[in-house]
């Protein structure tokens, strides 16, 4: 099994440590990974943002590119999701290989690899974020709308971190208020339910917010740091590489 | 740019206190939905029929449509068929004018809203008075509904109790018997006669209130010449009429007058009561939280002595059902439970949206009626999915407002600042070589901030403190072997 690491763009540029932790993760279950070097952006942010023919080269280039691999592994849920749910229509016309096989680290880690133990030490108390997209389109966690049986992935994987402790804040999946140029169109309501968010992060008595897009993480540390809200923000690659 | 919501919303949030009330109010509804939906094993599968049966009936609508007519027909029911609002609006006077009404009662209807049905009837001198308690107090208040199905959840009683004291004109006769009446096997509560009458000391006391509009709205039901009423459902089956209500208003406008007008979106229709079964599980569940709404009326014909007209209403449905990327709206049922998810519509509330609905399913539908005139509405969703999963007839939301975005550009009202960054980012990305040299050359502070200043402003700087930039990105990283 061979596996392309995707980092995506943003994390790429202001979370180098998070797209390390995700490589070191891999390659400490043995996985053959490798990181094709002329990747950029799944192309997301100009769909949202209305100018999906801006993202088509973009999707086509990342599907020939990932080509050579079995599974595409990205710690961003929103940008693996972008890649199933939307690159098959961008690439209309053309078989889209990558929509399959593009998974989030949470779900890969969980589904393929079936990851039973892990090393990692973190002992502290963190709070859940369940990302939109994470949720409702990769399927990480059931959604809170549904009367579908609970399970919660993300939360499956931490809890084989020694002297961890996790906990949800109360609605538990309601949007943190990112949302790509949401937050720069709407800034006011994305501001709001930024703060919404965090309080109810901070509420649960954790020192750390945890999820797997650190969009979500990047939106919510920018707010809590204006705020002056007392909560620190990590990845969860971070935490399941945490004292390996 | 920003959009006439986003301003709105933003001026919203001014009062702090209140946007947490709106939110907290609303998430309460959909809380009591979700305790609604787990307490039915087979909820999903009740969607998926939900949304199949929808499916299928719009997909045969012009069988089911005539199925309809022939049935109400022949159950002594006049039926009118309106291809736009003015149609719909003359049809609804000829009615009226013929029989001399001159005032005319009128429960919940979405559809005489999108038709501006009062306007048309209140210009010929008819008076219309809304009977379903909230739209009453908006209509004295002359304002619109904030919400489709909880319209005036936004009105603190203290703006109702004002409101009945300046415009119900027998208020005080009104008060005085509240004493009276209240005795009469009420609780014992304590009621301190004030400077009106027997009214308790409280007058915005909620009870009290409550009692004032009773005996305001029993007034008009015994004046109003005719009574109309919207439609749940149409049961194609039979030609009955289904409406569901709370307070019994519907009943009390059609139980009076001997006139019953009845506006029917062509959409409305579904094919027989074993459908039934299925919406009526699934509207007040997802609508309000109830099992079943408190009254569900079904009107088959005209009361012996009486008259009931059935005006089926087109106003752009037939174009949405030939829209292949939005025909899925039709679905739709008006419960409201997209908007009570949604976490934007929580924060900014209904009149920050220039459509008459707000909400997912109000972006949508704005945009069908007329692009160029409800755009605004378009940036109101941060793409949370959470109204796809709460629908009842699983219309698919979010994608139909990604699917809007698309064609803002062609229809000229992209967002420039939007526009630019999005070519920015397309140039940067679409060029390996280029973005691998802007992260080799110089941290990402000094390129992703030339994404994001434009025009001088940096709208990330108004609700977060600037992100910490890594000297090195992880490409850098990568080629100096050091991950």
């Amino acid at each position: 099994m061979k596996v392309g690491l995707f980092v995506p763009c943003y994390v790429d540029a202001l979370y180098p440590e998070v797209g390390v932790s995700t490589y070191q993760l891999l390659r400490s279950l043995n996985i053959d990974v490798d990181y094709p070097e002329r990747q950029t952006c799944c192309g997301q942010p100009m769909g949202n943002a209305g100018f999906e023919h801006m993202a088509e080269p973009l999707a086509r280039k990342f599907d020939e590119l990932f080509a050579p691999y079995d599974y595409v592994v990205a710690p961003s849920a929103s940008c693996a999701a972008y890649v199933r749910c939307f690159h098959p229509n961008l690439m209309k016309g053309k078989s889209c290989s990558a929509a399959a096989k593009t998974m989030d680290i949470v779900e890969f880690l969980h589904d393929v690899i079936q990851v039973k133990r892990l090393p990692a030490k973190f002992p502290h108390k963190v709070s859940v974020h369940n990302s939109c997209h994470g949720v409702r389109e990769l399927g990480l966690s059931s959604p809170s709308e549904r009367n579908i049986p609970r399970f919660n992935k993300i939360i499956d994987l931490l809890q084989l971190v020694e002297g961890i402790e996790v906990v949800e804040p109360e609605r538990p999946d309601e949007c943190c208020g990112f949302g790509g140029m949401f937050a720069v169109e709407e800034q006011a309501v994305s501001r709001r339910m930024g703060i919404d968010k965090v309080k109810r992060h901070i509420a649960t008595g954790a020192e750390f917010v945890t999820g797997p897009d650190s969009s979500c993480l990047m939106h919510m540390q920018g707010i809590a740091e204006k705020e002056q809200l007392p909560i620190k923000f990590i990845h969860v690659a971070q935490i399941l590489t945490a004292g390996l | 740019m920003s959009t006439i919501h986003s301003k709105a919303a933003e001026a919203y949030q001014q009062k702090p206190e209140v946007v947490e009330r709106h939110d907290k109010t609303f998430f309460g509804v959909r809380q009591k939905r979700d305790n609604m939906a787990r307490a039915l094993p087979e909820w999903e599968d009740l969607r998926t029929l939900a949304s199949q049966i929808k499916k299928h009936t719009i997909t045969h609508l012009a069988d089911y449509l005539e199925q309809f007519e022939q049935n109400a027909v022949r159950n002594g029911v006049h039926v009118h068929w309106a291809n736009d609002a003015d149609q719909y609006n003359a049809i609804v006077y000829d009615i009226l004018s013929s029989h001399g009404v001159k005032k005319v009662v009128k429960s919940k209807s979405m559809l005489t809203e999108e038709c501006h049905l009062n306007d048309s009837l209140e210009r010929h001198g008819i008076e219309v008075i809304e009977t379903d308690l909230g739209e009453r107090i908006l209509q004295m208040m002359k304002l619109a509904p904030s919400h489709i199905v909880m319209p005036a959840l936004h009105v603190h009683r203290e703006d109702i109790g004002a409101t009945f004291r300046r415009l119900i004109p027998n208020y005080a006769s009104i008060a005085s018997t509240y004493a009276a009446a209240n005795a009469v096997g009420a609780p014992a509560a304590p009621i301190a006669p004030s400077a009106v009458g027997g009214s308790p000391a409280d007058d915005n006391d909620p009870t009290f209130l409550t009692y004032v509009a009773r005996m305001h709205l029993r007034q008009q039901f015994m004046e109003a010449e005719a009574g109309m009423t919207g439609a749940n459902f149409g049961i194609a089956e039979t030609g009955d009429v289904v409406v569901c209500t709370n307070e019994g208003n519907a009943d009390m406008s059609t139980s009076i007058p001997k006139l019953h007008i009845v506006s029917m979106g062509i959409e409305k229709l579904i094919p027989n009561y074993a459908a039934m079964g299925v919406f009526q599980r699934l509207l007040a569940r997802n609508g309000t939280g109830q099992e079943t709404t408190v009254y569900t009326s079904h009107f088959r014909g005209p009361r012996p002595g009486g008259e009931m007209h059935i005006v089926l209403v087109d106003n752009g449905r037939s174009a949405i059902l030939g829209n292949e990327e939005h025909w899925q709206t039709l679905k739709c049922m008006r419960c409201g439970a997209c908007m009570n998810t949604c976490p934007v519509y929580r924060r900014s509330a209904g009149y920050s949206y220039t459509y008459f609905i707000p909400g997912p399913i109000g972006i949508n539908l704005g945009m069908l009626r007329a692009p160029l005139q409800y755009s605004d509405n378009v940036s109101a969703c941060s793409l949370c999915c959470s109204c796809d999963n709460v629908c009842p007839v699983q219309v698919d939301l979010s994608t139909q407002v990604y699917r809007w975005r698309q064609q803002l550009d062609s229809l000229g009202k992209a967002d420039p600042m939007k526009k630019t960054m999005s070519r920015g980012m397309s140039f940067l990305f679409d060029r390996p070589a280029v973005y691998k040299a802007a992260l080799w050359m110089s941290p990402a502070v000094n390129w992703l901030p030339a994404v994001l200043l434009n025009n001088g402003l940096n709208p990330w700087a108004y609700g977060h403190k600037m992100m910490k930039f890594p000297k090195k990105s992880f490409h850098q990283l990568w080629k100096e072997k050091k991950v």
